[in-house]
Order: C-alpha cells, then structure tokens, then sequence
C-alpha cells in the first residue's frame, strides 16, 4: 500500500515538473512574441509618421495650387466665392436616370468608387473646405 | 511577592535598642523599592526600543533594498503589457485647427566619421564631396588624415544620401539617427512656427529644441511625456493662412509694399485663425538673424507681433467710442473741427490741408477728422483716455503664446500731456504692434468685452472684462460700417459681408527724429459682418506706394483697403461665411423622370 502511495506521489511530482516546464516555455514564447509585436507596433507607427509627413508634404497649399493651374484647362478650378453658397433646393439636379436595364449585371460595376486603391483611407480633413 | 515594609518591626526595635536612628532603615527600604520600580521601567523601554528599531531597520531596510535593486537592474521596456497610445517621438506635431499637420518629425540620420578606422581617407573625402557638393575637400583630407578622432560631417542627410555613402564602403563614415523637425507647408505660417534646432548632440540621438514662435514658447509641453505624444492644435486653418499669405504677397507686389503684414482673428474667442508677415522664411531652413542693421530688414522679423508701428487714424474709433459709452456725446452730435487747430505750440491739420468745418460724430470718422477727434479726446481728459488704451492692451506687450510676443512692447509716451492726449487721438505717439490693434478692434466688436489674442484653439474662453458698454460698442461698429459705405474706406467694401473698418495712414518715424514726407504705414483694421461681427482683419502694409488716377498714392484707402478686401473676398467663404444677399436665389424643383413638370392650380 505504501509504495503504491510513493509511486503516485512520484509520479504526480514528475506530472508537475513537466507541466511546469512546459507553462515556463509557453511563457516565454508568449513574451517574446508579444516584444516582437510591440516591435512591429512600433515601426509601423513610425511608418505612420512618415506617411502622414509625406501626406502633409504632397498636400501643402502651394503644390496643390501649381496643380490647379496645370490642370486649369480640364478641372477650370478658381477659389472658392461667396456666390457659391446655396441651399440643396436652389441646385438644378440633372435628372435621375432611367431604370437599369439589366438587374445584376452592372450592380457591382455601377458602384460609386470612393477612391482608386492605394490611396490614403479618407480622414476627417479631407472633407473639410 | 512578599512586600517589605518600610519600617519592619523587627528591625526597628533591634535598632532603638542599640541606639541607632530607624530612619536610616526606612530610608534604605525605600531605595530598595525604588531600585526595583526603576528595574522594572528600564525592562519595559529596552522592549519598547528593541520594537522600534526593529520597525525602522525593517522601513529602511526596504527603502535601501528597493533602491539597491533598481540601482542594479537593467532598464526594460514593459514586454508584456501595452498601454494605447505610444509615444515614437520626442517632440510632438503641431496641427492646425482641423488637424492638419504643421510640423512633425521624420527620422534621419545624421552622418560623421572616426578618420582613425578609415581605410582610404582621401578617398572618401573625394566621394563625400561628390554626393554633397557643399562640403570643402580641402577641409574634410585635412580632418581624415589628422589626429582627430572624431568629426561630424552631416546633421540632417536623406535615405539615398545615405545609401550613396554606403556605397562608398568606408568603414570610418558611420551614422547616427537623428529626429528631424519638418515644415510640410514650407513658408506658410513660418512666424508662428519658428523653427526648431539640434540643441544636445550626441551619436545616438540629439535634442530637438525649438528656437522661436509657437516652438519655443511650447517647447517643454511638447517634449512633454506626459501628454502622450498628443499634437499641440494651434487655432490657425492651413487653408486661410495660405489664402492669406497669397493674396497678402500678391497686394505686396502691386502696391510696392516693402512689407506687409495681415491678421484674420475670431471676435468671440481670440484665436487667431491666420496671421502673416511678409516677408517671410521657410522654417526647415531658418536664416541666420542678422547681425547689424535694423532687425525688422531681416525676414525673421514678424511685423504682425514684433512691429511697432504708429497705427493712424485707426485709433480713432477708441476716443469716439469711450465719448459714446461716457454718454459725452452722441453719434449726431455736432463738433467743432475748424482746421488748423492750435495747442500750446503746435498746430493740428487735416490730412491734405482739408478743412472740415462742424462735423457730427459720426461724420469725424467717416471723414477721418483729426481736429474732430481731438476734440472729442478732449471732452474725455487725458486721465480717462489713458485709462481705457489701458483696458484695451495698449500698454503692455500682447499675451499670444509666442517667443517673441514680450518684445512686441508698444512704445507708450511716459508723460500724457495735451498735446500727447492729442495725437493718440488720431493714432500718433503710441506705437503698438498691428496685433495690438486687432485685439483692441476685437473688444470693441466683442460688445466691448475684453478680448486677448490667443494661438491655441478650443481653449475655455477667458471671460474679459467688459471696457465698453455693449450699445457703445455697437455704435462704434455701425460708425464703421459708415466708413465703408461712404468714406476713406470705399474700396475695401465686399458684396454680401459687410465690412466695417477704419483706414489708418501713418507716416514713418526716422531713426534720428521726425518723420519721413515719403514713408508710410498704412493700415486698415476691419470687422465683418458689421450686423453681427465674427471676424476682425487687420491689414498693414509697409512702405506701399500705388500710381492711382490722381498720381502716386500711399493712404490706405487706395493701398491697405483694397488688398483688405481681397482677403475677405478670399477667406470669408473659406471661413464658411454666408453672405448676406438682398435677393434671394430661385428655388430649383428637382426634374422628375419622365420629363414631365408637375403644374397645379
């Protein structure tokens, strides 16, 4: 009956040990993945700055303007005036147009596409005047 | 325990038998119990101190075990736990109101070399030279091949910069990362930035200081950890600044302006939401100050802040409004402004020799009459008019959040005699900076409230001390308006915002004393829309001259004005500013499909 006693506690003990071992090294690898990914937080914040710089850069009022002017003859942009203020109702809106002739085959073509991929996601300033 | 008494029996009656005094005995008994009580105490307090000691060695023991491990310790970042802002710069961006980015960082790398490791030294100074043409071959063979052991070569060098001098493959040129400070916008808003420098260097990494404007006045909140890397929101909008600043340089341009200088501030808040002094710099690469000479040649020079100018007739509305708020006079009442006017020994003229006559209030501003506004100082008394240029800010330099705002100290006579009262009246003696006066102009479009220049947006309102009456400063502002419609400020009228302001020709003091016939400041201070003021513009500009229908002009109602209106027409609907409009715009029906239009009787 004894020894029956001392071969599971040795037993259990050497259960322990090895779960021990295994829980430490999972840890461990928990970590080190964890600074690995903090890592990669961190560069890809870095990357972020510089992306914002550079959208910043390419956004700045007078690179913005030499494009107005050398897209004068397509876009005909002039500043913003003051007769340009008008409610929703004063806009002569073209009329709608005529029910699709094929339902489903130019649903997903006809979609409005916000912005070309590859370019910046839209952030609130964008929209701003 | 046994008692012992104090006199045993016993022991007293051996004691008299023998003749021997008894009270030796009692005394003795007496020290003994005393020995004991004090035996006693003395146990208790060494139990007493021994705890205590313990306690403090324990606290102590702590402290300086606490103090040992983190002596000893390694630093480490925390691995396991994250917080959700990080910080990745030392210094943080700066945005204008809606966000947009005025100055952030970039990493770099700055370049430097230990010439005892080179392997070729003239020939890497050869290479050096050859990807940055600024350098000196002579200066950098003579660095590499001397005793130095050390030299930087670059501060600030680009990625293929960097590359090209990989690809020298010299072991000796090393680099270091370095933080950069960046200016997307470039010249925009280059005052109220600064610039920023490198102020400790070292290989590993260097300390970007701020050295003028919003940068240095900022600089310990923005390197602050504390904020967590947050972008200080100054109350500019990039997109009126750079609407501003062009029209601004292309006003310089066509009135010969040596410089100019405008500034767009909120009536209700303070904040300014663009202000420009041309010329200017680009502050990626700030210009050394100059050395000698007058400070205000060198583009550094911000006249909005810095400038201390005589602002003329624009000062005129503040006697005329403090008469209507003492209730001295009214805006129809008649005044005596026979030119010339004599005090003590001088002599007060119009402009150009005019001779106005009786004028109403109203109609000494609309005219512009000096004689008229001294009139009406005089009513108020120098005490009183010095008082309320007090209220105003006249006499100490503005509270706006930049480095340089203390020198913009205006230049206020000690003494206020007579004839001192006088010519601050009509804006001569009293030099203040042109933010000075959009703060005063504020006040007074505040409903005469108080109202202090500010840089940073969204900060709580200051309440401001009430300086004027609110149906005075409403007065004020019709007179202005007056101005607009039908006097010296014609040219500045804009359809639809109703612009009320009040030109001002200042002629410039010479250095030695007097003033120059062929100088002037001219300026021209503004609020719209008069009905309901928001905004306050003040525009000057430095030394303008314009060749008119009646030969060379350089009041501001032909210079100042004009390019004033310019900036309103420009930024009032950037500012989302609706225009008044006496006509309103028919309302369009949407067309239905089929192309039919709905007709009801």
């Amino acid at each position: 009956m004894r020894s029956v006693l001392y071969l599971l506690t040795a037993l259990s003990v050497m259960g322990l040990a090895f779960w021990a071992y295994r829980e430490n090294y999972r840890t461990q690898a928990a970590i080190s993945e964890m600074s690995d990914i903090q890592r990669q937080i961190g560069r890809l914040r870095e990357d972020l700055g510089v992306l914002r710089a550079e959208w910043a850069y390419l956004n700045r009022p007078e690179r913005l303007r030499q494009l107005v002017d050398l897209n004068f003859e397509r876009l005909k942009l002039v500043p913003f005036g003051s007769d340009q203020f008008v409610d929703v109702g004063q806009v002569a809106f073209p009329a709608p147009r005529s029910p699709e002739p094929a339902p489903g085959s130019a649903a997903d073509a006809d979609l409005p596409v916000e912005r070309p991929a590859g370019f910046p996601p839209r952030r609130p300033q964008e929209s701003t005047p | 325990m046994i008692r012992t008494p104090l006199r045993p029996l016993a022991r007293i009656l051996r004691a008299r038998e023998t003749g021997e005094n008894p009270d030796a005995i009692e005394a003795e008994n007496r020290a003994q119990r005393h020995a004991a009580i004090q035996e006693r105490a003395r146990g208790s307090a060494r139990t007493r101190l021994f705890f205590m000691s313990c306690a403090f060695a324990l606290a102590f023991g702590t402290v300086g075990a606490k103090m040992g491990v983190l002596a000893a310790s390694q630093p480490s970042e925390p691995r396991v736990q994250t917080t959700g802002a990080q910080i990745i710069s030392q210094r943080a961006d700066i945005t204008d109101r809606q966000g947009r980015v005025l100055a952030t960082n970039l990493l770099t790398h700055s370049l430097y070399a230990h010439p005892q490791q080179m392997v070729e030294p003239e020939r890497a100074a050869r290479e050096l030279v050859r990807i940055f043409p600024d350098l000196e071959i002579e200066r950098l063979q003579k660095d590499f091949t001397g005793k130095r052991t050390f030299v930087w070569i670059k501060k600030k060098i680009s990625p293929e910069q960097m590359q090209a001098v990989h690809d020298i493959g010299e072991p000796g040129l090393l680099f270091g990362p370095r933080e950069m400070r960046l200016y997307p916008n470039g010249h925009i808003a280059a005052h109220i930035l600064g610039g920023a420098t490198f102020g400790k260097e070292d290989v590993a990494s260097a300390e970007v200081v701020g050295v003028a404007g919003v940068e240095k006045a900022f600089d310990h909140w923005l390197r602050d950890p504390a904020n967590d890397g947050a972008p200080l929101a100054l109350s500019l909008d990039l997109t009126v600044q750079a609407a501003m600043e062009e029209v601004l340089g292309n006003g310089m341009k066509v009135m010969n302006a040596k410089g100019a200088t405008g500034i767009l501030m909120e009536v209700k808040t303070g904040e300014i939401l663009a202000m420009a002094s041309l010329p200017d710099f680009d502050p990626n690469d700030r210009p050394r100050p100059l050395l000698k000479g007058d400070p205000s040649d060198s583009p550094l020079f911000n006249r909005a802040v810095q400038g201390q100018y005589e602002l003329g007739s624009t000062f005129k509305i503040f006697p005329v409004a403090q008469a209507i708020d003492l209730k001295l006079v009214s805006p129809a009442t008649m005044i005596n402004a026979k030119a010339p006017m004599k005090i003590g020994k001088y002599l007060i003229n119009e402009f150009r020799g005019h001779n106005y006559g009786t004028l109403s209030v109203t109609d000494i501003i609309v005219k512009s009459s000096n004689v008229g506004t001294v009139r009406v100082a005089q009513l108020l008394g120098a005490e009183r008019q010095r008082d309320f240029l007090q209220k105003l800010g006249f006499f100490e330099p503005t509270p706006i959040e930049m480095s340089e705002a203390p020198t913009g100290k205006p230049l206020v006579p000690k003494r206020w005699p007579a004839v001192t009262s006088a010519t601050v009246a009509f804006g001569h003696g009293l030099a203040a900076s042109p933010l000075h006066l959009a703060a005063a102009y504020a006040t007074v479009a505040n409903g005469g409230k108080r109202v202090m220049p500010t840089l940073i947006h969204d900060r709580r309102p200051r309440g401001g001390e009430q300086v004027l009456s609110p149906e005075a400063a409403q007065i004020a502002v019709q007179m202005l308006r007056q101005v607009v419609v039908r006097g010296s400020g014609r040219s500045a009228n804009v359809e639809g915002y109703e612009v009320a302001g009040k030109t001002g020709t200042a002629d410039k003091p010479r250095p030695t004393g007097g003033y120059y016939g062929n100088k002037v400041v001219s300026t021209f201070a503004s609020v719209f829309p008069a009905s309901d003021p928001q905004y306050v513009l003040v525009l000057s500009l430095d030394e303008p001259s314009t060749i008119g229908p009646g030969g060379e002009s350089r009041t501001a109602g032909a210079t100042s004005a004009p390019v004033a209106a310019e900036v309103i027409r420009r930024v009032a609907p950037l500012l989302g500013l609706r225009p008044a409009t006496e006509s309103q715009l028919p309302m369009v029906e949407r067309p239905l499909p089929d192309g039919l239009k709905l007709v009801s009787n």
